[in-house]
């Protein structure tokens, strides 16, 4: 086996030094009725030329270089090519979670950088390492809300996205945490006046997404005033992070749960990604998660610790504020590039391309014969269109073509949009013109 | 100081690198987009009141500082890539390059979890060969790729067992978890609604059966049981302790963070285990990347899997895979989208690439090297448990405590050394834990190196103690004040605090 360095003679060797007359006599304290007494059921030993061609085959039965319309929590930016370049060095992808600092400051001068950012961009005091993902974080902001103000309630606005509410539905359910929904208006929006009524003496917080799940940016601002005057927190979370290029930063949270993939990170099948948590100072002995502090050495140079780990698991047990004990640390090192490949004015102008292509396709679109939903509030780079024929046939004609049309289980997470066609689209920068022409004459011609 | 018994490492060269925020200077820029070929619009004016002014204090560098500025702070950093990795219960074994280049294919790479089930055939069938190889290693009936880490897995394991229990009309109160059990078990427990029952261990460091029979009753929904345990001790009552449970209507949870000491030798599924979870990125080599990211895999029997994270893979009537959402009694979904897909494609190119041959032979040496370094460090170290090792073994500082020097301070050391320290104060049933988990990706050559770094160490501890107690003196900084970084925490850079820089 190629990746074992022993030789036959060394392990021969340490089995003679050991006492023992074979390697299975270091297995004795299996009991023999306990052991496996066969060969794995498995194929066989593949070179790493067969390997690829197995995975190259699979990679075949996938759809290739397509042109992606699709957003929902998982944007497709362009990734400049310096991210794998760096996080391919081995001293940060071979290293674990850097407990021992004096031999892992490039781990956790790359985290503290990381969580400035998050900061600057979100408009929080502090950020934690990273959380498995947007979802995972929203729900860890939830509960943090919780363990705040001692209160069990949650208020979650239906534009959230509808998997970041089912793992908030599956961690709270049997924590006593209650759940309620509030929906939304004519121009997309969650209504502060009905979140105002949806909070009870008993909330902790309201949980809302902006750019929300149908690309609408909330009014963060006036949430917060109605959510702060009945004693609640909010909790804002961020789905596509580079839209912070672009829209106001949620200051007025209290908690904001992001999901940093759009930084960077590929789209993956899904994952890996990378959440955040960011708040302010004075809720950071209830944050979840691994942070990295200033501090130093006994020469008084400067270095980067973990720290506050007295809120973790591995010294509290079962009163830590999560039982998290990884954070994303690789993929926080993509956002981290892509953060500063893009940097102060690259993020903004990133951003306004997304706009524009945004801003083109919808009125393409109506142009088109479709009705694009929610005027009157901003959005960033996706929105709901309606169709006159179902978007999944709309979506088959693009194919030919190689373009991933809009999301089109729309109707399943959200029957209050009544009876008709819809569809979440999504373009950001990497969305053509042409491709977009294309689209909009695809709905005007699908019948 | 004393370097001459150093054989491993030798001092170099190292860059100095302030913050990114201190290279940072208006103008400069690492990026380029290509000019837009749609009409320009007015942000201020498309946004309104919603619309950014500024972008505080994101740097403006060019590309050549970021990439000698990570570089540079790689080379801070320790890897497996750079040596042993001693880090017991975390499997610090090599990361095989192939399964980075797969995962980075771009079909599999650039794959919408969103996209079309058509398009996504290859995709869903790795996850499926993936899914009937771990099955297959563990012994069990059915399998979710969802959960992102090992603590995720866990929740979600607990969270079955729950859901089972309470289709039958009741949860239960209770969680019995072993007292050398990692911290993730009663957090885990805790978040799934419910208390914790510690369990001693015996004198030999496994479950104490009296103990088990006596804390057992109707109130107790799981027991979650490490095998090897931390201690690195195969719990050779297994199908006892699974029968008692089983008995009061409880169920068995193996946490499989130790699994690199199993595979292809005993299936935790034949031996009364009801739910576990995996570690790709400990058993199956996926990168630890600085912390993350994992892959936490649940493994369960038959009678959990209709409760199992939405949705599911399934095989068509045509051959093709498809996503199965429609589950009524399903938990739910313990996060977005499907798992950690990247590091399922590496995980099953890890398998691929040794074949049960080769699975084998990497557990044997695995197990062949922690008995090794038991037995050349026996004596030298206190080992406080004499039961038989399996993937790893647990030392005590005590003869070294005498002479005021502690764990931690033999780790430090360890660093000088040129190595990683192993895990240190863990588990808690140990005082002054030394708990060193080799894997079987260390040569003979690298652990005597190991052996005699320790040895000499221990001379130290004798001779020079102060030379331990303030380790590491080779590294570009030495011990940090974590009391402060604690008290006052800092935890993001500001504008106009100058820092003195390293090189200072």
């Amino acid at each position: 086996m190629r990746y074992l360095p022993k030789s036959p003679s060394d392990r021969a060797a340490m089995l003679q030094e050991i006492g023992v007359r074979s390697v299975a006599d270091l297995f004795s304290q299996i009991p023999p009725t306990a052991r496996l007494q066969r060969d794995l059921n498995l194929p066989p030993a593949k070179s790493e030329a067969e390997i690829v061609e197995w995975f190259r085959q699979r990679a075949l039965e996938n759809g290739n270089h397509y042109t992606v319309c699709l957003g929902a929590g998982a944007y497709h930016h362009y990734r400049p090519v310096i991210i794998d370049s760096l996080i391919s060095r081995g001293e940060f992808f071979t290293a674990y979670t850097p407990y021992q600092p004096e031999i892992s400051q490039g781990t956790l001068q790359a985290i503290f950088e990381f969580q400035t950012m998050i900061c600057e961009l979100t408009g929080m005091e502090v950020a934690n390492a990273s959380m498995y993902d947007g979802s995972t974080a929203a729900t860890e902001a939830v509960l943090m809300a919780r363990r705040i103000t001692g209160r069990d309630g949650v208020v979650v606005a239906r534009s959230v996205h509808p998997e970041y509410r089912e793992v908030l539905r599956a961690y709270a359910k049997n924590q006593g945490v209650s759940i309620a929904e509030c929906g939304f208006g004519q121009n997309g929006r969650v209504d502060p006046a009905a979140i105002g009524q949806a909070i009870t003496g008993a909330t902790a917080c309201v949980l809302i997404q902006s750019p929300n799940f149908f690309g609408t940016v909330e009014d963060v601002e006036a949430m917060a005033e109605v959510v702060h005057k009945k004693g609640a927190l909010l909790v804002v979370a961020v789905a596509e992070a580079v839209s912070l290029g672009a829209l106001r930063p949620p200051v007025e949270a209290d908690i904001v749960a992001l999901e940093a993939q759009a930084f960077g990170v590929p789209l993956g099948y899904g994952g890996p990604y990378a959440g955040v948590v960011a708040t302010k100072e004075k809720f950071v002995r209830q944050m979840p998660g691994r942070l990295v502090g200033e501090t130093r050495d006994k020469q008084g140079r400067r270095g980067f610790v973990l720290t506050l780990a007295t809120r973790e698991q591995h010294i509290r047990r079962e009163k830590a504020t999560s039982n998290i004990c990884t954070n994303q640390a690789l993929i926080a090192l993509m956002a981290t590039v892509f953060m500063i490949v893009y940097g102060k004015e690259g993020l903004k102008e990133l951003a306004r391309h997304n706009l524009a292509k945004t801003a083109y396709a919808v009125e393409r679109f109506r142009k088109a014969g479709a009705t694009v939903l929610f005027e009157g509030a901003p959005r960033f780079n996706e929105f709901v269109v309606q169709t006159k024929a179902d978007p999944y046939r709309i979506n088959d004609r693009l194919l030919e073509s190689h373009i991933l049309g809009g999301f089109p289980v729309l109707k399943k997470f959200y029957p209050e949009l009544g009876a008709g066609h819809f569809a979440l689209w999504c373009c950001t920068e990497l969305v053509s013109r042409e491709a977009i022409d294309y689209a909009a004459e695809t709905i005007r011609t699908t019948a | 100081m004393k370097t001459d018994k150093i054989r491993k490492a030798t001092l170099h060269v190292n860059q100095n690198e302030g913050l990114i925020f201190e290279k940072s200077s208006p103008g400069k820029k690492a990026y380029s987009l290509p000019p837009l070929d749609v009409p320009e619009v007015d942000a201020a004016r498309l946004l309104g009141p919603q619309a950014r002014q500024d972008l505080g204090h994101m740097p403006e560098v060019s590309e050549i500082e970021i990439i000698r500025h990570f570089t540079r702070l790689s080379t801070w950093n320790y890897g497996v890539d750079t040596g042993m990795y001693p880090l017991g219960s975390c499997t610090m074994k090599y990361n095989p390059r192939v399964n980075e280049f797969v995962a980075r294919l771009p079909e599999l790479a650039e794959a919408h979890p969103y996209q079309p089930e058509k398009l996504s055939q290859g995709t869903l069938r790795i996850m499926q060969t993936l899914s009937d190889c771990l099955l297959e290693i563990c012994g069990m009936d059915a399998v979710t790729l969802q959960p992102a880490a090992g603590a995720h897995g866990e929740l979600t394991g607990i969270l079955l067992v729950r859901a089972w229990l309470q289709s039958q009309g009741n949860p239960r109160k209770k969680i019995l978890i072993p007292d050398s059990a990692h911290g993730t078990n009663p957090a885990t427990a805790a978040i799934a609604g419910y208390e914790i029952e510690h369990l001693k261990s015996n004198a030999l460091g496994m479950v104490d059966l009296d103990a088990l029979r006596a804390q057992l009753n109707e109130d107790v929904a799981a027991l979650m049981l490490t095998n090897p345990n931390t201690l690195g001790v195969f719990e050779g009552e297994i199908n006892r302790i699974a029968g008692m449970l089983h008995e009061k209507g409880a169920l068995l949870y193996m946490d499989g963070a130790n699994m690199n000491a199993l595979v292809g030798k005993t299936r935790p599924g034949d031996n009364g285990v009801d739910v576990m979870h995996l570690n790709l990125h400990k058993t199956f080599s996926t990168p630890h990347g600085g912390g993350g990211p994992g892959a936490g895999p649940v493994l369960c029997k038959k009678i959990l899997e209709p409760f199992l994270p939405t949705p599911v893979i399934e095989i068509a009537g045509d051959g093709k895979f498809r996503l199965n959402y429609d589950r009524p009694q399903s938990i739910g979904r313990v996060r977005a989208f499907y798992g950690n897909f990247g590091m399922l494609v590496r995980a099953l190119a890890y398998i691929l690439a040794n074949g049960p041959d080769g699975l084998r032979q990497t557990t044997e040496d695995a197990v062949l090297g922690a008995n090794y370094l038991r037995k050349r460090l026996e004596g030298v170290y206190d080992l406080p448990y004499k039961t038989p090792s399996m993937h790893e073994v647990v030392f005590s500082d005590r003869l070294q405590a005498a002479k005021g020097v502690k764990t931690g301070d033999i780790g430090k050391r360890l660093i000088d050394y040129g190595f990683y320290a192993y895990t240190v104060s863990f588990p808690l049933i140990v005082h002054g834990a030394m708990m060193i988990e080799p894997t079987e990706s260390e040569s003979k050559e690298e652990l005597d190196l190991f052996v005699e770094a320790l040895r000499s160490i221990a001379e130290e501890c004798e001779q020079t103690p102060e030379l331990v107690t303030n380790a590491p003196h080779h590294t570009r900084i030495s011990r940090l004040d974590e009391v402060t970084a604690a008290r006052k925490p800092v935890l993001r850079w500001k504008p106009g605090e100058q820092a003195r820089s390293a090189a200072e």
